[in-house]
């Protein structure tokens, strides 16, 4: 038998031998290298193949990432999550916080078209075009009258962005809104060329047609497989930018980019499977980055026995986050005690949202078993087998066997899991045909409200049928005013009546997992998720 | 003859239409929608997209559209990737899961032939027995599991080859040796049995009893009717193959169509999901055909006429 094999393994590795010969040898093992003529190289995989990289068009993190390092607002996130003025030279915001006065820097896009404020203009009149039909139209409804625009009941010529000269906005909002600066950002209020959209009505899907006014520009994209970026000459700040070439790999098998990163083909990815982020954490490698998100699952508040308070306040408090976090996610998260995560700043100077609104869920078996019981339920007794649902695409299932051991164990309660596919899921949380659903929201902007205005009455991602008119009051209060004390006020309120009610049942907060070669240095990760290569730089 | 391979023909597009009737109207009854994700669309969104996409018109007129186009090998935009048609995505991935598939299935006939061969020769002996050990393994173990393996040792521990990515001849060796294991199993088996078969009928002993010598026996005597079972395992297969095998396309991140072919259903990218099964319908009807063909041409005792059929 022995002899057989070696046979075997001497013509496997002659054939391999033979095979890297002819090929020209193995790969390299480090990209991440500082060639001879300062050359800086840095490979990264951003998630996947994106779906459009029409800024005005795309909605999903790897596209924002790409985006994020090919285009630049007017104003551009700093390492604090800041909004610092990038394209625009100056930004004069009216008394009232509805109007917005903003003088462009002279600057140009990679093909050296000047940039004017006319780009910007059409640019966001495109995403706000009810015929373009962008999902993320919603994100430019802060104008005035844009919101009536992308349903057809106005003109564009209504909506409240002015362009005063070649170099000068006016912009006109709907309602006050204190985080906007940081919304211009934002990869929707990115300037697209509208000589080379004439031009080039497909311009954004090749590499030749694709013009762009961040620190990069496009060399070349081999669709589904790899995107070259190079540093953009005509950007304004291209002196600050130390990086030659940004590859993007786009590869959406974590566990396969995570092999080419062990073997040196890739210096970075994010999001690595829980398997690998073990054996990261375990060798040093894993980096972690705070990210403004939270796991959390719903509750059906329309049907019996979910419809009382009492019940789903026991089903959350006779978990253990911390246990779930440690053995079962793995992933290094925060355990939520509330339902909006850190990192968000409050009205008072140097404070964070949620240290000033604290903890409000307090785990506690023996009070979860009381409030069972003053439900009617005493030990469990009497109450319908509950369903779990989870999307199957992505690792639910092995955290609901640890909640349905935890309610089976602590309150004596039934539950059956049902995992579906991700658009069958979808469908059947939105009909609300579910008792307990997971769930999970990442935040657009950094502002309590991406989180807060979700549970209003009605609104399409509450999902829960759950309705508190005094929760509506609340976060009315705080979206027609700019006095920032006043709308967190407002919106702690109302995080106050989501945590009592429970309508959903928050779990852990979202950290952004990667891993990075150490010699870079200087990569941004924002709280959305989105890697920043601007300022990086190979040590 | 001809009148045979008219009639194959129109039966080949009765097929197809089939296909696209059946696929059409199954994508549609299914949840969800191309558009669906967790951040629910505002309704005025929702109306514009659908508007855009003409996902508004009644079912059977978006059918009947469907039909009209394809006709015209006009297979629309991908609802997924902006400003891209499904013409593009088949027109770029095709012929690199092509040339996977192709090689795959060069290497796999050359070992798969030989390894038989030998089996069939040395029969109950060592080598047999060895063939029939790989072959069983090749079988059982899925592709998925060798392309992670070789991935793993071959890339990453041994640096031999990188482990994902396209457009360098070195990034084919592991994906076309993962994506041939299977075939090359099977067309073990299949050759080992009919070989047998064959060498143990009459012309064999009499080509042995002339004291020809005996590699003419085996490759012009034996081999030519023993790969007639092979045939008919080739012709499905190779188009399979050339559509891609989407677990090795995933795994080493290859931009073939593959890829496309099962994410456009989780995606509900209706157009892609429509060309990519239209193309696999398409080239197995194809391929049937050719091997129906390649029959006359290795065994004169098999005629493609009406009455016989195939």
């Amino acid at each position: 038998m022995i002899r057989k094999k070696k046979w075997l393994v001497s013509v496997l590795s002659a054939a391999l031998v033979l095979g890297s010969v002819v090929t020209g040898c193995g790969t390299s093992s480090t990209q991440a290298t500082q060639g001879a003529g300062k050359q800086m190289k840095v490979s990264f995989d951003p998630g996947a193949e994106p779906k459009t990289l029409d800024p005005q068009m795309s909605d999903g993190v790897p596209e924002a990432i790409m985006e994020m390092n090919l285009f630049e607002g007017l104003t551009r996130l700093d390492k604090n999550n800041n909004p610092q003025l990038a394209i625009a030279k100056s930004i004069d915001v009216s008394a009232d916080g509805l109007t917005y006065t903003i003088k462009l820097k002279d600057t140009k896009f990679s093909n050296g078209d000047p940039l004017t404020a006319d780009d910007f203009k059409a640019s966001w009149l495109h995403a706000l075009d009810p015929a373009a039909a962008s999902n993320y139209a919603y994100q430019l409804y802060y104008f005035k009258n844009a919101k009536e625009y992308n349903a057809g009941k106005a003109t564009a010529d209504q909506v409240g962005i002015e362009v005063k000269d070649p170099h000068t906005l006016v912009l006109t909002l709907a309602a006050p809104t204190p985080y906007f600066k940081s919304l211009l950002a934002f990869q929707t209020y990115y300037p697209v060329d509208q000589k080379n959209v004439k031009a080039n009505k497909n311009w954004n899907t090749e590499a030749k047609t694709f013009v762009s006014n961040g620190p990069f520009m496009m060399k070349s994209w081999t669709h589904s497989d790899t995107m070259t970026l190079v540093k953009n000459p005509n950007y304004w700040d291209a002196a600050d930018v130390k990086l030659s070439e940004l590859d993007f790999n786009l590869v959406e098998d974590h566990k396969a980019a995570a092999t080419a990163f062990d073997a040196g083909q890739l210096d970075g990815l994010y999001d690595p499977t829980p398997e690998d982020i073990v054996r990261y954490k375990k060798s040093g490698t894993l980096k972690q980055a705070p990210q403004l998100g939270t796991y959390f699952y719903r509750f059906n508040t329309t049907k019996a026995p979910l419809n009382d308070p009492r019940v789903r306040e026991a089903l959350s408090i006779c978990l253990n986050r911390q246990d779930l976090i440690t053995n079962v996610f793995k992933g290094g998260q925060t355990p939520a005690y509330a339902y909006v995560p850190g990192g968000i700043p409050d009205a008072a100077p140097g404070k964070d949202f949620r240290t000033v609104g604290g903890n409000f869920i307090t785990e506690d078996i023996a009070k979860a078993k009381q409030l069972l019981a003053a439900a009617g339920y005493p030990d469990g007794k009497n109450f319908p087998t509950l369903t779990l649902l989870y999307n199957t695409n992505g690792t639910h299932q092995l955290p609901a066997q640890a909640i349905q051991d935890f309610w089976h164990k602590n309150l004596g309660i039934n539950v059956k899991l049902l995992g579906q596919e991700w658009q069958v899921y979808l469908q059947t949380m939105q009909n609300l045909q579910y008792d307990v659903a997971r769930a999970g929201w990442n935040g657009d902007y950094i502002d309590p409200m991406t989180f807060m205005d979700m549970f209003t009455t009605g609104n399409g991602e509450n999902q829960t049928g759950w309705s508190n008119a005094q929760y509506d009051k609340d976060i009315q209060t705080a979206k027609n005013t700019a006095d920032q004390a006043v709308r967190m006020k407002a919106m702690h309120d109302a995080e106050n009546i989501l945590m009592k009610e429970n309508p959903i049942m928050p779990i852990y907060f979202y950290v952004q997992n990667y891993v990075m070669k150490d010699n870079i240095k200087g990569v941004l990760v924002n709280p959305m998720g989105d890697f920043d290569f601007k300022t990086a730089y190979l040590q | 003859m001809v009148r045979y391979l008219l009639g194959r023909i129109l039966a080949a597009i009765l097929v197809i239409w089939l296909v696209i009737t059946l696929t059409f109207f199954l994508m549609h009854a299914i949840p969800g929608g191309p558009f669906a994700s967790d951040k629910i669309l505002l309704p005025q969104v929702q109306a514009n997209i659908n508007a855009r996409y003409h996902l508004n018109d009644p079912l059977f007129k978006q059918y009947t559209d469907y039909l009209k186009n394809a006709a015209h090998f006009d297979f629309g935009p991908t609802f997924r990737y902006q400003g891209r048609s499904v013409n593009d995505i088949i027109k770029e991935g095709l012929p690199r899961t092509a040339a996977i598939g192709s090689m795959a299935t060069i290497l796999a006939l050359i070992c798969g032939t030989f390894l038989g061969i030998i089996a069939a020769l040395r029969q109950n002996k060592t080598a047999d027995y060895v063939a029939t050990f790989l072959a069983t393994i090749g079988i059982s173990v899925p592709s998925f599991v060798i392309a992670t393996l070789l991935q793993y040792y071959v890339g990453f521990k041994l640096h031999l080859f990188p482990p994902i990515g396209w457009g360098d001849p070195n990034q084919l060796v592991m994906p076309v040796l993962a994506l041939s294991a299977y075939p090359v199993a099977q067309i073990t088996r299949l050759t080992r049995t009919s070989m047998l078969d064959v060498l143990h009928q009459d012309y064999i002993r009499t080509a042995k009893a002339k004291g020809l010598p005996g590699y003419i026996i085996v490759f012009r005597h034996a081999l030519k009717n023993a790969i007639i079972p092979l045939l008919t395992f080739m012709g499905p297969f190779f188009a399979y193959i050339l559509c891609g095998n989407f677990v090795i396309e995933y795994i080493f991140n290859i931009p073939g169509i593959g890829q496309y072919f099962v994410t456009s259903i989780t995606n509900r990218d209706y157009p892609v999901i429509m060309g990519t099964t239209i193309l696999v319908a398409t080239l197995m009807v194809t391929f049937n055909l050719l091997v129906d063909i390649a029959y006359t041409l290795v065994d004169p005792r098999i005629k493609l006429t009406d009455q016989k059929g195939v």
